[in-house]
Order: C-alpha cells, then structure tokens, then sequence
C-alpha cells in the first residue's frame, strides 16, 4: 500500500469511528449560521438538505466504538442495536449540532424513533420520510414529489436560506459526482477485489457520511487513482454478495473476517442509501420533479420498499449474482432487522433455485467476537471453491 | 358471546365452501381493512392475524412457528407472520378446524404496521395471486393532511376498485358500499357505548380482556353487515344492564365486581396463554378500564365514524387513523386522556417481542404518561403467539409488584 492510500484510508477511519462529528462540527463553525441537519438510514434524499443550505449528516449508530449507557435504559432486548446507540449519541450530546432530524421510513423501529426523537426535542425539527410504495407512476409522484417540496419548505425555515434554483442544481450536480464515484468504486472491486479490500470501501463510504460531498469528492478521486497505483496480489477466494446489513451496519471486524477467511466481497448492501438511486438525476427542469422521478424509476431494490413484482423478488439474487460475477451469497443481517430477516426466505429461495451457494448469519454493530463467522465464512468459501459452480 | 361465536362459525364455514361456491375470497389485515368494501363487491375477507391469535388461543401457534422456522424463518421475527406461514405449510386449516380458501386477492392495507408488506410479499410466493399495495402514509404529525387523503382515495379509486372488479367480476356498487357504512357508523355508536361504560364504578367491561372479544366482529368480517350490527345491538344493551345493575365484567376468576385497581393498559395481549394472563390480574381485582389495542382496528372512540356520504374519502380516513398508524406523542395523548377520563389508578405497558409497531419506543411513552399523569407505570413483556416469551412467574411476580406499589401510593396519600 502506498503512503498516500494509507493517508486515505486512515483518514477514512478516522472520520467514520468519530462519533463527535468533528468535520460536520468544523463545517458549521467555519460560517456564521450554518447548520447541519441529520438523517438515518436507509435513504433520505441528500440533495433536499444540501440544497435547503444545510450540511446532510449520516446518523448510522455507532458501532462498537460508544458504549451504551442510556440508550439501554429506551429499548428492549428484542429491539435492533441501531436505536439504542442512536439515542446514546443524542443523550450525550454527540448530535447536539444538528438543527433538523430525518427518520425514512426503513422500518417501524426507524419510525417510531422519529416519535421518541418528537418526545425528547420537542424543539427540534422532526420529520419523517414517507416513501412512496406506490409504483403507479402519477400517484406515486404526485405523492413523493409533494413530500419533497414540503420537506424543502420545511428544512429552508430551519437553516433561513431557503433551496434555490442554483443551490438544487448544484446540491444534485454534486449527489451524481458522489454516487458516480461510488459506482466506480464498486466497479474496481467487482472487476479486481484485491485493489478494493471491502474494509476500505467500506470506510470510503462511512466517511462520506459524514463530511461535506465535496471532501468526499475530492477524497475518493484520490483512493480511486490510488486502487490503479497500488493493486494487491490476485488471491484464490470464492467471490460473495453480502446482503441484508443496510440499516445497521456490520463492526469493521465482521468484513475483515469474512475477506480473511477465503471471501472477497463484490456486492454488499452497506450504507446502501448512498447509492439507492442508480443513475444521474437530470440537473435540469423542475429539480424536484425530477429527484422524485429519480427515485420512483432508477431506485435499486431494497428490503425497506415494496417490491411489485413477484418475479423480480425471486430473481433479485440471480441477477445481482450475475452482474457481480459471484459464486455464493452471504445473508448477514442486523439481529431483529425486520426487513432483512422478512426477506431472506424469499430472497434465499430464489438463490438456490438457481444454484448459488448461501450462508446466513446474524450481527450487531457492536458485535466484538468473530470466530464464529470466521469459521461459518471460511467453510463456505472452501466448499465454493471445491464444490461450488464450475468446479 | 353465543352469538359472536356462531357468527365466527358460520363466517369460516362459508370460507371453506368458496371454493364451491364461487364467492371470491381476499386476504386483507386488520389495521386499515376495508370490509364494507370488500363485502360490496360480494368478496369474503379472511385476516391473517385473526387467524393466528385464533391458532393460539386453541395451542396450534407453537406447532406452526416451528414449520415457519424450519424453512428459514427467524426466531427474530413477528411469531403472526411466522404462525400464519406454518399454517399454510401444514394444510392451511383455520383455528376453527375448517380448511381456509386461497386468495383471489391480497389486499395489503399498508396501515401502522411495516411487517404487513413482508407478510404480503410472503404470501404472494406462496399463492402467486393479484396484490393490490394500499399506502396509508404514516401519520407523523398527528394528523391526516388533505395531500394524503387525497393519496389514500386515490389509490382505493384507481387502484383497488379495477382489482377488486376484475377479481370478482362485479362493478362497483357505491349504492351498496354507502348502506354498508351506514351500518358500520351504527355498530361504531354502540362499540363506542360500549368501551365508554369503563368510566363507571365499577366498571361493567374489562377494556383489555373482555373487550377483545368485543372489538372481534368489527375488527373482522363483520364490520357493515346486518350481523355485525345485531350483535353490537345485543352487546351494548347488556353492558348497559349490567352497568344498571352495578355488576363488573365475568372473567376467568368469576365476576369482577369489587374492584381494586382500575388499569389503562397499551399494547397487544399474549394470546397464547390468554386466560392465565387475565387472570394474573383479575385475582387481584384489577380491571382494565382502556386500552389502545382495542384501537388498531379503529379509533372510534376518537370521533371517527364511517360516514357514507363520502365512502371512499371515509376509507381513507378510517385507514389514517388506526392506532399503530399514530405518532408516538398522538399515542402519549391518548393515553394521558384515558388515564384522565376513566380515573385509572395506574398505567401498564405489555411489550411484545413480535410487534416493533407497537413495541419500539413504549419505554419512551411509559415515562411520558407518568410525567403527564403522576400515576404510576409497569411494564412487563411477553409476546403475541410465541408461548416461549411467555414467563407466567415473572408476570406474576411483577404484576403483584406493582399493585403493591399503588397500594404503597394510595396509602402515602391517605397519610
């Protein structure tokens, strides 16, 4: 690895695990009444908030990093890791500069935390994002596109400079570069794994985050250039989608696990909000029109939306085994993560159906031991790779 | 009670017939069902949860969690959804003992409840028949806005009613639809009667146990049909009588007519050891004055009636309001206005494992209500049909708990 990836990467690391958002912080601080507005995962429309003059900030939960000491004493022990450390960053005061919380509509846990977030900062504004499920097209965008003027409304209250036609058109030019990027890097790591070990993609893509696009511009320009300088050796693994860990994330552990133990990873569904939409949205015509359609048309199939076609469920594994050129497919979904669990018997019928190889296991982001999943993933790639397809 | 269970009867009786006789059959949910519609185009709706609070409170859940399970299923997810899909995979007979007709239509009523669209997802593999998505947009900010009617009726006018024509073969009869809700609005008065009588002492009605039975025909089949609107008739007058006569609700204990502690009480019951749990507070003279499961197939006691002069604007307004399509602090409301109205001596949260709906963010609600009304919270947890949440001598234990606390706060405030 060369000292200027190191660079990258360590500082990646350094702005994914740090939970007192300091380059956000920095952001603020550098212009008199600026602010910054949160959003949890899966998908909020970045472009609104960048464009409504406010600095869009990933809230992800938080890991194995922060130890849980309130967020406990708000959620039962059947309920998901992700909101419990969500409210402990927001009970220590760790998210204290936002001015605005977003809360998609991932599931119910994700929904009803917009309601405790109403109970507990009753000044704050809160809002959640209704997504269409709907996939008429004049209904869903009558629907989707009026959600959006009503959150652009809202968010230029809070930060006073209301979006423009310039800052929508700048906010959207810059979401393409970002998500082209990201494409690019997907693309480098499907076509060659042992330039984009996933734990540094997956560090790329945390980091962006949570500091402004255009350093997440600049930064993955630079790793991108950095992924042809310095190839790692070609390496005998079995090639694996890991799917379902949209929402709450996976500890940095559990990739390196699964890539240390004879896997390269060369799909995933992490921090998939960043790349839902699929291809450019138009930087012309009505921009909201035009966000809206984006996502009614291009968005890529998830757990947390409703998929209208049977055949398109059952087939979802096949197809996206074939674009990534994978042998086998690792479920790995957050504990209690309704839409990844409701999903995985439809979702794992269709892979075997069609001859893929699966594994499923379960994590939460605070997960520290891995030998479990070492010895789950390391059986799996060996027996893809004595028995799998095409040996 | 009779009466409703030969309505039941009849009603699965009728759904095992349909494939014979030709009457088309849709699978729909309880929060957000459209019966009246529905039954005015001469289709039968069968409620997947019905059928599994019905499997457990018969002793089959467990059998068809296990089946669920084996295919693939997680422990970590809704036990309804996992109960109905074991029941499919061993024969789809009903609780009832009758064989259950595969749908002509899924009729996914996307109202409160995000595991809905998974169930439906589930059961479309397995029937590979039409679905129909209703998005019924959460209601966030405590409200209904015209922009999401306008949504709801939208999708029920273009979307729904071409689905249930084709399925069914009949055009819409708005004509039919109207008396139909008029017939709902009149059952609505009287389970409204009903659940209100709990404002006496002693109260006539349990509000959680008793009226779960009570909210059954109108949470079901038989919202807008003569039958429903008979029973809810029969129902009210007897509350009313035994409300004259200074008599409290039967329960598993025997009558419950000296009260000691008058509970509001927020989330769904165990089904799978029904009576147990009842008894766990009737043994010591608790009765439940309100409660908001009672409320998720209708908020009726709200305000909310089916007005049929507007019947598919009403829909629509019917599905917005169910409680678990309610924000947390419209919930925190409504719970501070029970405990208020029907002078509860204290506020119990039952958390279930299976319902995130429900479950996520009640501890936040328990503090809010205490703050709001001083009157003292539990919270205990088990789960809907999954009877190995199911811990009796923990329940109990807390459960004796607590009514020792409020004993402990009433003596306090006696001092």
């Amino acid at each position: 690895m060369t000292s200027r990836r190191a660079a990258l990467v360590d500082w990646a690391h350094g702005a994914a695990e740090d939970f007192e958002f300091t380059a956000a912080r920095e952001w603020i601080a550098e212009r008199a009444g600026r602010k910054a507005a949160g959003y949890l995962p899966v998908y909020a429309p970045r472009e609104v908030i960048r464009a409504s003059s406010l600095l869009p900030v990933g809230v992800h939960g938080a890991g194995e990093q922060i130890e849980i000491i309130r967020g406990d004493a708000f959620y039962q022990s059947y309920i998901c890791h992700l909101p419990r450390s969500v409210i402990e960053l927001a009970q220590s005061g760790r998210l204290s500069f936002l001015s605005a919380m977003l809360f998609p509509s991932t599931c119910d846990v994700i929904r009803n935390l917009s309601g405790v977030w109403q109970l507990l900062y009753p000044d704050l504004y809160v809002r959640y994002l209704d997504l269409p499920q709907v996939f008429d097209p004049h209904l869903s965008l009558e629907f989707w596109a009026g959600e959006i003027r009503r959150l652009a409304a809202d968010l230029g209250a809070v930060s006073g400079a209301p979006a423009t036609d310039r800052t929508w058109r700048e906010a959207i030019a810059s979401q393409n570069r970002a998500r082209a990027l990201i494409r690019a890097l997907y693309q480098v790591r499907r076509e060659s794994p042992e330039r984009v070990p996933t734990e540094e993609l997956f560090l790329m893509l945390r980091a962006g985050e949570v500091v402004p696009v255009e350093v997440f511009i600049e930064k993955m320009e630079e790793y991108l250039a950095e992924t042809e300088e310095s190839p790692g050796p070609p390496r005998d693994r079995a090639r694996v989608i890991v799917v379902g860990a949209f929402c709450e994330q996976p500890p940095l552990g559990l990739i390196k696990t699964i890539e240390r133990a004879g896997c390269s990873i060369v799909d995933d569904d992490f921090l998939l909000g960043n790349r839902l939409l699929g291809d450019d949205v138009p930087t012309d015509g009505d921009p909201v029109v035009a966000l809206a359609e984006a996502f009614l048309r291009n968005a890529r199939a998830t757990s947390t939306v409703y998929e209208p076609d049977p055949a398109a469920k059952r087939e979802l594994m096949r197809r996206r085994a074939e674009a990534s050129g994978a042998d086998g497919i690792v479920f790995a979904a957050a504990s209690f993560c309704d839409p990844a669990l409701l999903d995985r018997p439809m979702l794992r019928a269709g892979a075997e159906a069609a001859g893929i190889p699966c594994i499923a296991f379960q994590f939460a982001e605070n997960t520290g031991q891995f030998q479990q999943f070492r010895e789950q993933a390391g059986t799996f790639a060996d027996s893809i790779k004595l028995w799998g397809p095409g040996q | 009670m009779l009466l409703q269970k030969e309505m039941i009867a009849a009603h699965y009786r009728r759904l095992e017939q349909a494939p014979e006789t030709g009457e088309p059959v849709v699978y729909t949910f309880v929060p957000g069902n459209l019966t009246e519609l529905i039954r005015s185009f001469g289709a039968l709706p069968v409620l997947p949860e019905i059928n599994a609070l019905q499997s457990a409170m018969r002793g089959k859940s467990q059998a068809y969690i296990a089946a669920a399970e084996r295919s693939g299923h997680s422990e970590d997810v809704c036990s309804y959804v996992k109960c109905d899909v074991g029941m499919l995979r061993s024969g789809n007979v009903g609780p009832t003992g009758t064989r259950l007709p595969k749908p002509d239509l899924l009729l996914l009523s996307y109202t409160g409840c995000f595991t809905f669209m998974k169930w439906f997802e589930l059961l479309r593999e397995e029937y590979g028949c039409p679905t129909v998505f209703l998005h019924v947009p959460y209601q966030a900010d405590g409200r209904e806005t015209p922009e999401q009617r306008a949504y709801v009726t939208r999708q029920i006018r273009e979307e729904l009613l071409p689905a249930l024509e084709r399925v069914t073969g009949r055009r819409y009869d708005e004509d039919r639809l109207r008396q139909s809700l008029a017939i709902s609005a009149s059952s609505e008065d009287d389970l409204v009667a009903v659940l209100e009588s709990a404002k006496r002492r002693p109260s006539p009605i349990d509000a959680y146990f008793g009226a779960v039975y009570y909210v059954g025909p109108i949470f079901s089949a038989f919202r807008g049909t003569e039958d429903g609107a008979r029973y809810y008739a029969a129902l009210r007058g007897e509350v009313e009588e035994r409300a004259s006569q200074g008599l409290g609700p039967l329960t598993p204990s025997g009558p419950l007519d000296r009260q000691k502690y008058r509970l509001v009480v927020e989330g769904p019951p165990n089904w799978t050891h029904f009576r147990d749990f009842w008894r766990m507070f009737s043994d010591e003279g608790a009765v439940v004055v309100a409660s908001t499961y009672t409320k998720v197939g209708g908020t009726y006691d709200g305000g909310f009636r089916h007005d049929p002069a507007d019947p598919l604007g009403t829909l629509a307004d019917y599905c917005s309001g169910c409680y678990t399509n309610l924000s947390l602090p419209a919930r925190v409301e409504m719970l501070v206005r029970y405990v208020r109205e029907y002078d509860a001596d204290g506020f119990l949260i039952h958390s279930v494992k299976s319902c995130n709906s429900f479950s996520a963010g009640q501890l936040t609600i328990l503090r809010a209500v205490e703050r709001q009304t001083g009157v003292p919270g539990a919270f205990i947890e088990s789960d809907l049909v999954d009877a190995r949440y199911f811990s009796p001598a923990n329940l109990k234990t807390r459960l004796e708990s607590y009514f020792q606390m409020i004993d402990a706060r009433r003596a306090g405030a006696r001092a």
